[in-house]
């Protein structure tokens, strides 16, 4: 009976021996969690969406979800353009893309500290005047008008305008003024941007890269706020 | 995404697939199925007409089997705008000889095949001719299709005519001259096209056949696996031994039993897996391939699907892997040593970007943990002479496609913003020479002419 039991011990630890090559070699498996699919979008955006320090990759931690998936819809179907974006997008369902959505929306990484911006103190004043005022006059209405007081936008589908650096929002908001990138009719920010000089352009990014994390980056709620303009991407 | 390539496919639209499985298949059990199957596409080789069997299915059944026919096509792929409506055509298809525009095979009456007749579309999908006798271009693959039996060419067509129609007129061609002048596919057909539908083998098995009927003629799988020539031609001694996609920049690999660039050490496990749900053991499909797993390949039945690979499993290797090298390569001639060292400064620093980079999720021995993220130790694409598949990934990143086996699949991270030309080439030079893989280095120059590809 000894004699057996030490045989039995034996092979077993021939067996496991055995077992543990192909467990290093291949039976390990991929993190079933969302962090791990989204590691393509980490090396522009970072890991929790936080953004890095290449000026025209946003930030997308925080921003609503029906934002987020509005653009990823945008960039699989190609009307928003940008191809490395639409390659990576092109064969993804529809459902995976809110999920990718959802996730960046939960996360709350650290605001990053932006480079001051380089322009004068009566470009930012003009910058702060747009953004928290308008200009009336040019019936261009104020930036948190729509986006929240605070500038951390509203659910489900107006983003923040925090953390992301001003090269980036001129960048979108020339887009918008030349047709490249569109949104649901009535394309609200289409008809805002049409509206802005260059310099307007360049006051307004330089003020928004210029602010400090807001206390709270949470959008504010559904309807939360009375739009001054109708946007065919917020629904009513 | 400004176009379609000429070898690139898609698809779209409901799956059908075990439509005749679901019916049939619990009542008669497998083996009778597939008689049963058989006897339907072969028709009249076991002795049942083609019309006889067309009669006995009701018209719901015949075009939801020619919805699925029509996936295994990837009708959608060329046919249709991402995004827009089904089978409106206008999809650019950007060849080496100018841009070709899709036509609208809605069911139209005027601007689709709502005035067509089953015979004339039989005639285009078996001969390359349209509607008015015009020749067409082999961008549209008749060369594969003409293999479509009738009844099955047949339901597509009664497919296609069900579809609601599009109000679209087809946009003209832009192509140069000479190649705008139709009359010289005259010649390219004497050359490179062999009208006639698929002939079963008796001397194999009812699943090969199957398989063999798929891949070559709906699935037209040559389009890409079989290297064209500079007259858009291909050559049937290199059947499926791979190719450069022309416009595209990607390398569709061989699909013969060779063992460094083919299937030959794949089981056919794994092949399933990879055809329907884009990922494997052995790698996952990206670029063009995910696009046709997306839209095509992951609405077939298991059955089709194992049909595939089980045929797949045995085609031969008639040459040997002719893929072109990176210019890397051949630097060694240039002087032995010098090369050398080189060799190994470049693999020092691969190595040290594939620690940083690539280790979290390929592992530090190359295993990976599959089938998520692909093993690169004994991957063929990784290896294989042309090195065009590894830098553009490198370059571009991607995600395998989103199916109903793997439908939140993972993905690779662009490195283009990250890392430099002699980076890249250092790391891809690194996975192609490690752990025991024995590709050849590649160079500076690889990786600087393909970064300015647009990612596609």
């Amino acid at each position: 009976m000894r004699r057996h039991l030490k045989w039995l011990i034996l092979a077993s630890l021939i067996f496991s021996a055995g077992r543990a090559f192909p467990q290093d070699a291949s039976d390990e498996r991929a993190p079933d969690t969302m962090q791990a699919r989204v590691l393509a979008c980490a090396a522009c955006h970072g890991q929790q969406g936080q953004g890095t320090n290449n000026d025209y990759f946003p930030r997308l931690a925080g921003k609503p979800a029906g934002y987020l998936y509005n653009q990823l819809l945008a960039f699989k179907e190609g009307r928003r353009k940008y191809p490395p974006m639409n390659y990576l997008l092109a064969y993804l369902p529809d459902p995976y893309l809110q999920r990718i959505a959802d996730y960046f929306a939960q996360e709350r990484p650290p605001f990053p500290s932006l480079p001051a911006p380089s322009v004068g103190a009566d470009v930012l004043a003009r910058g702060q005047r747009l953004v928290t005022s308008g200009d009336p006059d040019h019936h261009i209405p104020a930036c948190a008008s729509c986006h929240g007081a605070a500038l951390t936008g509203m659910e489900p589908a107006i983003p923040g305008l925090l953390g992301l650096h001003s090269e980036y929002i001129s960048s979108q908001l020339g887009a918008w003024r030349y047709g490249t990138r569109t949104a649901a009719a009535p394309d609200c920010m289409q008809l805002v941007a049409a509206r802005l000089t260059d310099d307007d352009v360049t006051a307004v990014a330089a003020w928004l890269s210029s602010l400090p994390a807001p206390s709270s980056a949470s959008p504010v709620q559904r309807d939360a706020i009375k739009m001054p303009l109708a946007c065919g991407s917020e629904p009513k | 995404m400004s176009g379609v390539h000429v070898r690139a496919f898609h698809f779209v639209g409901r799956f059908i697939g075990p439509l005749i499985g679901s019916l049939i298949g619990p009542l008669v059990g497998h083996i009778a199925w597939r008689r049963a199957w058989t006897a339907i596409w072969l028709g009249t080789a076991l002795g049942v007409s083609a019309s006889a069997a067309h009669a006995a299915q009701s018209s719901t059944d015949v075009i939801a089997r020619g919805e699925y026919l029509a996936r295994a096509g990837d009708c959608i792929a060329c046919h249709t705008v991402p995004g827009d409506k089904l089978f409106g055509g206008r999809r650019p298809m950007v060849t080496p000889f100018g841009t070709l525009y899709t036509p609208n095979i809605s069911s139209d009456k005027e601007y689709g095949i709502g005035k067509w007749t089953s015979e004339q579309f039989y005639t285009t999908m078996h001969n390359g001719r349209s509607r008015d006798g015009s020749l067409i271009y082999p961008a549209m693959p008749f060369g594969s299709y003409t293999k479509v039996t009738r009844a099955d060419s047949d339901a597509i067509f009664a497919y296609l005519k069900s579809v609601p129609p599009v109000k679209q007129r087809n946009k003209p061609n832009e192509l140069r001259f000479p190649y705008n002048n139709r009359s010289l596919l005259l010649g390219w057909r004497t050359l490179y096209f062999h009208e006639g539908e698929f002939v079963p083998d008796k001397s194999q098995s009812i699943e090969w056949n199957r398989g063999a009927y798929l891949v070559q003629g709906l699935g037209h799988c040559s389009m890409c696996h079989t290297a064209i020539n500079a007259l858009g031609g291909s050559s049937e001694s290199q059947a499926f031994e791979g190719g450069l996609i022309p416009m595209q920049a990607w390398y569709a690999p061989s699909l013969t039993s060779n063992k460094e660039a083919g299937l030959g050490e794949w089981s056919t496990e794994d092949i399933e897996a990879l055809l329907r749900s884009g990922v494997s053991h052995r790698g996952a499909v990206y670029g063009p391939m995910a696009e046709v797993v997306f839209d095509s390949l992951q609405y077939l039945s298991a059955d089709d699907i194992r049909s595939m690979a089980v045929y797949l499993k045995t085609l031969p290797q008639r040459t040997a892997d002719t893929s072109p090298a990176p210019a890397a390569a051949g630097s060694a001639k240039a002087g032995l040593e010098k090369a050398a060292s080189e060799k190994d400064r470049q693999y020092q620093l691969g190595s040290k970007v594939y620690d940083a980079q690539c280790a979290v999720c390929h592992g530090a021995m190359g295993h990976g943990k599959p089938p998520d993220f692909p093993p690169l130790a004994n991957n063929q694409s990784i290896q294989m002479t042309s090195a065009v598949n590894p830098i553009r990934m490198v370059l571009i990143g991607g995600y395998a496609p989103g199916t109903a086996l793997n439908p939140a699949p993972y993905g690779m991270p662009p490195f283009a913003q990250i890392l430099g030309d002699e980076e890249i080439a250092a790391v891809v030079t690194f996975i192609r020479t490690a752990w025991g893989n024995h590709g050849a280095p590649v160079s500076i120059k690889d990786v600087n002419d393909l970064r300015s590809v647009p990612a596609e």
